[in-house]
C-alpha cells in the first residue's frame, strides 16, 4: 500500500471546496435571463381539479406565465414511469396508475402539483401563485394501507381495482407448510416498518435552459444518476432526444435514494424553459421536500418462524403489505420485492421460505428506495424475529443466531440470492468482544440499582449490494441494465482523468477512485482527476445507489486501467527496446524487469500522443473505456450490538455503547468507509428512535417540517465503536462489497431489541419515542 | 425597497433589496456568496449559520435590514487567503463532512462554540451545542471529533499570537 | 414572505410612533418566532418595527431582591449573565435551554413573552416567579399577562420594555424537549418565594398555555422535596396531545419534570 494507494486513510480531495464555501450546488447556478418557477400544489389528498383560473395572477408584477397540467398533457409530455415490471402471483402485470407531471384532472396526494407560475423573481412567483384559483372537488381519501384495502375504500386509480398494485410472492409455499408441520416451536411477530422522509440536506432543485438556435436543452439537477435522468426524460417523457439534452448533476447535497428519480419538477422546468423562452430555476424548499421527495419504507408485516427441538430454524413465512403512496415511482416496485424478500434468509440457514408482498396505493406521497431500500425492512424483520424467538425459547439471542448461521459458501438461499462469501461468526464475535457482551448482566444489575432500565440488542444483517448483474435483473423485470462505465484518459503530460458513470453526492469518489489509480500506477493522486455528473463529458453510466459505486463503478475503472496499462506497456517496451512481458509498473515508471532501464509515465503518454515512434500499427493516444457488468451481487454483512438505558420516568432512551463489526471486503479508504457507516447508523437509529412520517386520516402529512419530523441531531446519537472483519469479495478484482447502506440496514433492529430487552416488553413499534416507550413500560 | 449597508468578510457593501429579503438571500443572490446554504424553512437546520458581529446566527431568520451596520462573516471569509481556519482544517482532517451541504453552517457554528467555551469543551458539550445544526450524512461522529480537534488547534494558535 | 416595510426604531417612543403609522404593524425584536411565521406566509405585517437595537431596551440589572431584564436582551446574554446566575440561577439555566445557540444569540425575552407560544420556556419562569411585565404604558402582573395560546394582555401598539423578577428563596426548571422542535414538550418551573409561598408552572403541557399546577404546589408547600410528589397525580384532561406526547404522557411529564426541577432547585 502506498501512502495514497488502496487502504490508505487519505483526506478527501473534494473537501477544500466544501469547507471554504466554494462547492457548486444546483441552486448556486445562475444564468442570464433566468426566471423562477413556483408550483401550485394540491392542499387535498384526493380531489378532482375542476378548473384553474390564472387571470388575476397573470396581471401581477413579474409574472411570465402560469402553466397547467392540461397544457403539459396537450404538449404530449409523457407520464412518469416505473422502471421495474413486477408480475403478480396470478401472472398479471402490476397495475400502473397514470401519473402526469402536473395533474390535469385528479390529485392523489397533498403536494401534487397542478400548475406552475414562472416569474422574474422567486418572490413574485410565490406572490402570484396565491392569486391562482384552483377549483377542487374533494374526494374521500385512503391515507393508509388498512383503509386502502378495505372493501368499499376510496379508489385511487381505475387501473388498479381495490388499490392493489400487485400481489406477488417468492419461495416455496408447500415446503414452508411442511416445515411448520414439523416444528417444535413457532414464533410469530407482527410489525410495522415506519415510513421515513429521506431529507438530504440540500433540497431538490433544477435549472433548465433551452437554446433555441441549437434546439438543445441543458438541465442542472440534483441527481444521483444524470444519465438515467437524460434517458428517461428523452425516451419516455418526450422532452428532447438524448443528443439534444445535457444533464448536469454538479455538487449534490446528499441523496440517500431520493435523488435517483426523475421528478415532475425537472420535467416541468425543461418543458417550461422552451415555452417561456427563458432559463427556468426551481429550488424546492424543505416543506416541498417533505411533500414531494419519494418517501421510504412503510411496510406492515406478519411473520412466523418454525424451529425444531434443537432450536434450528425450519422455515419462515412472511406476509407484507407495502405502501407505495399515490403513484408508482421510478424504482419503487422492486423495493419490497426483489430488494426485500430476496434477503429474508438473513445470515441463517432457513431451509424453506415463503413471502407474499401486496403493494398498495394510498393517497400519500409516492414511496421508493431510501438508503437500504427493502434490505432494512428484511433485516429488521429477521433480526427482531431472532430476538423474539430467543426470548420465547429462553436461549441467549447471540447463541441462537450462531447456532443457525450459514457457515459454508457459496450458499444458495431459497429466495434467489446466492451468497458468495462471508464469515458471520467473525463479525458477531468481534462485536460481542467490543461491547463486553459477557459483562452485560452485571452492568444491567448496576443500572437497575441506579433506577435505570438497561438493555442490550443484537442485529446481524446481510445485504445484497453491487447492484447488479444486468442479465439477472433483466430476467426479474428491470427496465435497464445495471452495469457501470469508466473512461481513463492519460493526457499527453501524464496527468490522468477518470470519467465515471458513478455520481458522488458525499461518498468521496474523487478521493477513493484516485486511490485505485495511485495504487496501480504509483502516481500521486494530485495528478488524477475524477470527472462525473455531466452527460456531455462522461460516457453513459448508471449512477450511484445500492452501494454500487465501488463494486461496479470501481471495477469498471480497474477494467479500463487494465487496457490503458496494456497499451502503455507496449509503448514502453517499444521505446526501451525490451519485451512487453518484461515491463513492470512501479512508482509511476515503466521498468524493464531485472535492469535499470525505465521510462516514466509522462514520457509514455507523450510518446502515445506525438506518435512519432509507436509500434507498427498502433493507434495514437492513451485513452480507454470499459463497461463492466457484475457477475453477482456483493454481500456485505456484519453484526451490530447496542447497549442503552431507558429512563423509566420519561421513557427516554440514552445510548451507553454502540458497536459495529462489518465485513465490506477490501477497504480502499478506511476513513471514508467509517464515515459511511457512521451516517448509515445515524439513519438506522433515526428510524428506530426518532423518525416517522405520520399522516392523519384525511391524508394530511402531520410531520411536514423539522418542527415535527424528528431528524437525528448530534445529541441524539453516541460516538460509534467500529471494527472490520474481512472476507474478500470473489466477484470483483478489488475484492470490495460496498459500505454505503449497511448502517441503515442493521442498526434499527439492534436499537429496538435493546429497548425491548431493557423494558421487558416486546410490544414496541418504531420510532420508539419517549411517549411510546413510557407507555410500553407503564401501560 | 431599501438600501442596506453592511460589512461582509471585511468589505463594505451597499445593496438595494426588498425589505422582506432575508440576510441569507442578500448573501447568496446579491453578493454571490453561495457558500451559505438554505436547508429548511423553519429555522432548524443551521445550514445558513453566519457570524453577525461575532455571534453565530441563522441568516435565514434575520432580515437583511436587521444586519444593516453589522459586521458579517461567512464561510468564504473564514480562511486567511490560502491558509485554512483551524476549524476548516479539522473538518477535512477528521472527515467531518460528506456531501458538504451542511458544512459551512456547521463550521461557522463550531467556530462560535469554541469561541464561547474556549478549551473547556468535551464531547457532551459539543453534541449539545450542535443542537441547531442538522447533518444527514456523517452521523455527527466525525464532526464532534473535528470540533474537539479544532478547539485544541485554536488554543495553540491563540497562544502563539 | 410577503413584502413588508422594515423600520429600525431609535427609541421606545420612536418605535411606538412608527408602529402607529403602519396599517398592520408588528414589533420585531430577535425575530426568532416572527420571521419563521412570516416566512410561512402565516403573518403579513405591513410594517415591522425593529426594537432590538434600542439602547434602553437592552441590559440586566440586579438590585436588592429584584432582577430586571430589559425586553430586547437576548437569551444568550441572560444565560451568560453572572448577576442572573447568582441571583436566580434557574432563570439563567432556563435561558440557556431555549432553542439552540444561534437562536439564543438573537431571540429576546420580550419577544418570547409577547408571542406567548404554549411551548415557550420564559412564560413558565415569569408566572412561577411572579414577575412583573413592564410596558410603555403600564406594569402587568404575571398572572394577568398570559391569556391562553399566543395571546397576552398586550394591547395593539403596546411594547414590553422590561421584566422584573423577584429573587426567590429557591427555584428550579426542568424541561423535556419535544424531540423534533426542541421546544418544551413539557417544562416545569418550581419556585419558593422568600415569604414561603410555592408556585409551580408548567409550559408545553396545557391546551390553554402556560399553567399553574395546584397539586404540585400543595405537595411542595407541605414538603419541599422531590419525593413529596410521589403520590401526586396530574389529571390528563385539558392537556395537549400530539404525535410526540399524548395527554397522559404529558401529565406524567408534569410530575416527573416537577420532581427534577425541585431536585435542581435544591
Amino acid at each position: 500500500m502506498g501512502v495514497e494507494g488502496i487502504g490508505a486513510r487519505v483526506v478527501r480531495k473534494e473537501d477544500r471546496r466544501f469547507i471554504t464555501g466554494q462547492g457548486r450546488y444546483v441552486d448556486d447556478v445562475k444564468m442570464v435571463g433566468m426566471s423562477y418557477a413556483h408550483f401550485i400544489r394540491s392542499p387535498h389528498a384526493h380531489a378532482k381539479v375542476k378548473g384553474i383560473n390564472s387571470a388575476e395572477a397573470m396581471k401581477m408584477p413579474g409574472v411570465i406565465a402560469v402553466l397547467t397540467g392540461q397544457q403539459i398533457v396537450d404538449d404530449k409530455v409523457g407520464n412518469l414511469i416505473c422502471g421495474w415490471a413486477i408480475t403478480s402471483k396470478d401472472g398479471s402485470p402490476m397495475k400502473m396508475g397514470a401519473w402526469p407531471a402536473m395533474a390535469p384532472e385528479t390529485v392523489r396526494f397533498v403536494g401534487q402539483a397542478v400548475a406552475v407560475v414562472i416569474a422574474e423573481t422567486k418572490n413574485q412567483a410565490k406572490d402570484a401563485a396565491e392569486a391562482v384559483v384552483v377549483d377542487y372537488e374533494e374526494l374521500p381519501a385512503a391515507a393508509d394501507i388498512k383503509t386502502a384495502i378495505k372493501p368499499g375504500a376510496p379508489q385511487l386509480h381505475p387501473e388498479a381495482p381495490g388499490n392493489i398494485v400487485y400481489d406477488w410472492h417468492l419461495g416455496d409455499e408447500a415446503a414452508v407448510k411442511d416445515a411448520f408441520s414439523k416444528a417444535a416451536n413457532v414464533v410469530t411477530l407482527e410489525l410495522t416498518n415506519n415510513r421515513l422522509v429521506p431529507n438530504a440536506m440540500e433540497p431538490r432543485a433544477a435549472v433548465a435552459h433551452y437554446d433555441q438556435a441549437e434546439e438543445h436543452y441543458t438541465l442542472y439537477t440534483t441527481s444521483q444518476n444524470p444519465h438515467v435522468a437524460r434517458l428517461v426524460l428523452s425516451a419516455f417523457y418526450n422532452i428532447a432526444p438524448e443528443h439534444k439534452l445535457r444533464v448536469i448533476a454538479p455538487d449534490v447535497g446528499g441523496g440517500f435514494g431520493s435523488k435517483i428519480y426523475i421528478y415532475p419538477e425537472e420535467m416541468v422546468a425543461l418543458w417550461a424553459s422552451k415555452k417561456v423562452g427563458r432559463p427556468v430555476k426551481w429550488t424546492g424548499d424543505r416543506s416541498e421536500a417533505f411533500l414531494t421527495d419519494a418517501h421510504g419504507r412503510d411496510h406492515v408485516s406478519k411473520a412466523e418462524m418454525a424451529f425444531d427441538k434443537d432450536n434450528k430454524i425450519l422455515g419462515l413465512r412472511v406476509k407484507t403489505h407495502a405502501n407505495f403512496g399515490a403513484y408508482m415511482s421510478l424504482f419503487s416496485s422492486a423495493v419490497p420485492t426483489y430488494l426485500y424478500a430476496t434477503l429474508l434468509s438473513g445470515q441463517y440457514v432457513i431451509p424453506a421460505i415463503y413471502a407474499e408482498v401486496i403493494g398498495v396505493y394510498t393517497n400519500t406521497t409516492p414511496v421508493d428506495a431510501y438508503r437500504g431500500a427493502g434490505r432494512p425492512e428484511a433485516s429488521y424483520l429477521i433480526e427482531r424475529m431472532m430476538e423474539t424467538a430467543a426470548r420465547q425459547l429462553k436461549v441467549d439471542p447471540a447463541e441462537l443466531r450462531k447456532k443457525n448461521f450459514i457457515t459454508a459458501f457459496p450458499y444458495q438461499t431459497p429466495v434467489i440470492m446466492a451468497y458468495d462469501i462471508g464469515d458471520f461468526h467473525a463479525s458477531i464475535d468481534a462485536a460481542m468482544k467490543a461491547i463486553d457482551y459477557a459483562g452485560f448482566p452485571a452492568r444491567k444489575a448496576k443500572a437497575k440499582a441506579d433506577g435505570k432500565l438497561r438493555g442490550i440488542g443484537v442485529s446481524c444483517y446481510i445485504e445484497a449490494c453491487g447492484i447488479a448483474p444486468s442479465k439477472a435483473v433483466g430476467s426479474l423485470g428491470a427496465g435497464v441494465g445495471l452495469w457501470e462505465s469508466a473512461e481513463i484518459r492519460v493526457n499527453p503530460v501524464g496527468t490522468i482523468e477518470v470519467l465515471t458513470g458513478s455520481h458522488s453526492h458525499g461518498q468521496g469518489h474523487e478521493t477513493t477512485f484516485c486511490q485505485i489509480i495511485a495504487e496501480r500506477l504509483g502516481v500521486p493522486i494530485s495528478q488524477v482527476s475524477i470527472v462525473h455528473g455531466d452527460t456531455d463529458k462522461v460516457q453513459f453510466g448508471m449512477g450511484t445507489y445500492g452501494s454500487r459505486s465501488l463494486a461496479v463503478g470501481g471495477t469498471a475503472i480497474v477494467k479500463a486501467m487494465e487496457k490503458v496499462e496494456a497499451k502503455a506497456k507496449k509503448i514502453a517496451a517499444h521505446a526501451l527496446e525490451a519485451s512487453e512481458s518484461d515491463i513492470v509498473i512501479e512508482n509511476g515508471e515503466f521498468k524493464v524487469t531485472g535492469t535499470d532501464k525505465s521510462i516514466a509515465l509522462p514520457m509514455v503518454a507523450l510518446a502515445a500522443y506525438t506518435a512519432h515512434n509507436l509500434p507498427d500499427g498502433m493507434e495514437p493516444g492513451l485513452k480507454e473505456t470499459a463497461f463492466y457488468d457484475p457477475t453477482n451481487f456483493t454481500f456485505p454483512a456484519g453484526a451490530y450490538i447496542c447497549e442503552l438505558e431507558v429512563d423509566p420516568g420519561t421513557g427516554k432512551t440514552s445510548f451507553v455503547n454502540f458497536v459495529a463489526a462489518d465485513d465490506f471486503g477490501r477497504l480502499i479508504n478506511p476513513m471514508i468507509v467509517e464515515g459511511q457507516v457512521h451516517g448509515g447508523l445515524a439513519q438506522g437509529i433515526g428510524q428506530a428512535l426518532l423518525e416517522g412520517a405520520v399522516y392523519d386520516n384525511t391524508g394530511q402529512l402531520v410531520t411536514a417540517s423539522f418542527m415535527d419530523y424528528t431528524m437525528p441531531r448530534a445529541d441524539d446519537l453516541p460516538s460509534f465503536q467500529l471494527s472490520h472483519t474481512t472476507t474478500l469479495c470473489p466477484g470483483n478484482p478489488l475484492g470490495v462489497k460496498g459500505c454505503g447502506e449497511a448502517g441503515a440496514i442493521g442498526a434499527s433492529a439492534a436499537v429496538i431489541n435493546a429497548i425491548t430487552d431493557a423494558i421487558g416488553n416486546n410490544k414496541l413499534e418504531m420510532p420508539a419515542t419517549p411517549d411510546r416507550v413510557w407507555h410500553a413500560i407503564h401501560g | 425597497m431599501s438600501t442596506v449597508k453592511l460589512t461582509v468578510n471585511g468589505k463594505a457593501v451597499s445593496v438595494d433589496v426588498e425589505d422582506r429579503t432575508l440576510l441569507v438571500h442578500l448573501l447568496r443572490e446579491n453578493l454571490n456568496l453561495t457558500g451559505t446554504h438554505v436547508g429548511c424553512d423553519t429555522s432548524q437546520c443551521g445550514a445558513c449559520v453566519v457570524h453577525v458581529d461575532g455571534r453565530a446566527v441563522k441568516s435565514c431568520t434575520m432580515l437583511a435590514g436587521q444586519a444593516a451596520g453589522s459586521n458579517v462573516t461567512t464561510i468564504e471569509g473564514l480562511a486567511k487567503g490560502d491558509e485554512l481556519h483551524p476549524m476548516q482544517a479539522a473538518f477535512r482532517d477528521n472527515h467531518g463532512l460528506q456531501c458538504g451541504y451542511c458544512t459551512p453552517g456547521m463550521i461557522m457554528s463550531a467556530v462560535d462554540i469554541v469561541h464561547r467555551h474556549g478549551g473547556k469543551l468535551d464531547e457532551e458539550t459539543v453534541r449539545h451545542e450542535l443542537e441547531g445544526n442538522i447533518c444527514r450524512c456523517t452521523g455527527y461522529h466525525n464532526i464532534v471529533k473535528a470540533v474537539l480537534d479544532a478547539a485544541g488547534r485554536m488554543k495553540v494558535a491563540q497562544a502563539a499570537e | 414572505m410577503y413584502e413588508t416595510n422594515y423600520h429600525r426604531a431609535s427609541s421606545i417612543d420612536d418605535a411606538v410612533a412608527q408602529f402607529a403609522k403602519g396599517t398592520d404593524s408588528k414589533f420585531l425584536s430577535g425575530g426568532q418566532t416572527l420571521l419563521p411565521v412570516m416566512k410561512q406566509r402565516l403573518a403579513a405585517p405591513s410594517d415591522v418595527i425593529d426594537v432590538a437595537k434600542i439602547k434602553d431596551m437592552i441590559g440586566i440589572d440586579v438590585s436588592g431582591d429584584t432582577v430586571t431584564i430589559k425586553a430586547a436582551t437576548t437569551h444568550y446574554d441572560v444565560a451568560q449573565s453572572d448577576a442572573v446566575q447568582k441571583a436566580i440561577p434557574a432563570l439563567a439555566n432556563l435561558a440557556s435551554m431555549i432553542g439552540d445557540p444561534a437562536v439564543r444569540h438573537r431571540g429576546t425575552i420580550g419577544g418570547s413573552l409577547a408571542n406567548n407560544d404554549p411551548a415557550a420556556d420564559y412564560p413558565a419562569a415569569v408566572l412561577a416567579l411572579g414577575a412583573v411585565v413592564k410596558t410603555n404604558k403600564r406594569s402587568i402582573a404575571a398572572e394577568d399577562f398570559f391569556k391562553g395560546l399566543f395571546s397576552t394582555a398586550l394591547e395593539d401598539g403596546e411594547i414590553i420594555t422590561q421584566v422584573s423578577f423577584p429573587v426567590p428563596a429557591k427555584a428550579g426548571y426542568a424541561k423535556f424537549p419535544n424531540p423534533a422542535s426542541r421546544f418544551a414538550l413539557t417544562g416545569v418551573f418550581v419556585a419558593k418565594t422568600k415569604s414561603g409561598d410555592v408556585r409551580v408552572v408548567a409550559t408545553g403541557a396545557s391546551q390553554s398555555g402556560v399553567m399553574r399546577v395546584a397539586p404540585i404546589e400543595q405537595a411542595l408547600k407541605a414538603n419541599w422535596a422531590a419525593s413529596a410528589l410521589d403520590a401526586v397525580t396530574i389529571p390528563a384532561s385539558g392537556l395537549l396531545a400530539d404525535i410526540h406526547g399524548s395527554a397522559d404522557y404529558r401529565a406524567n411529564l408534569v410530575k416527573v419534570m416537577g420532581q427534577r426541577a425541585v431536585t435542581a432547585a435544591g
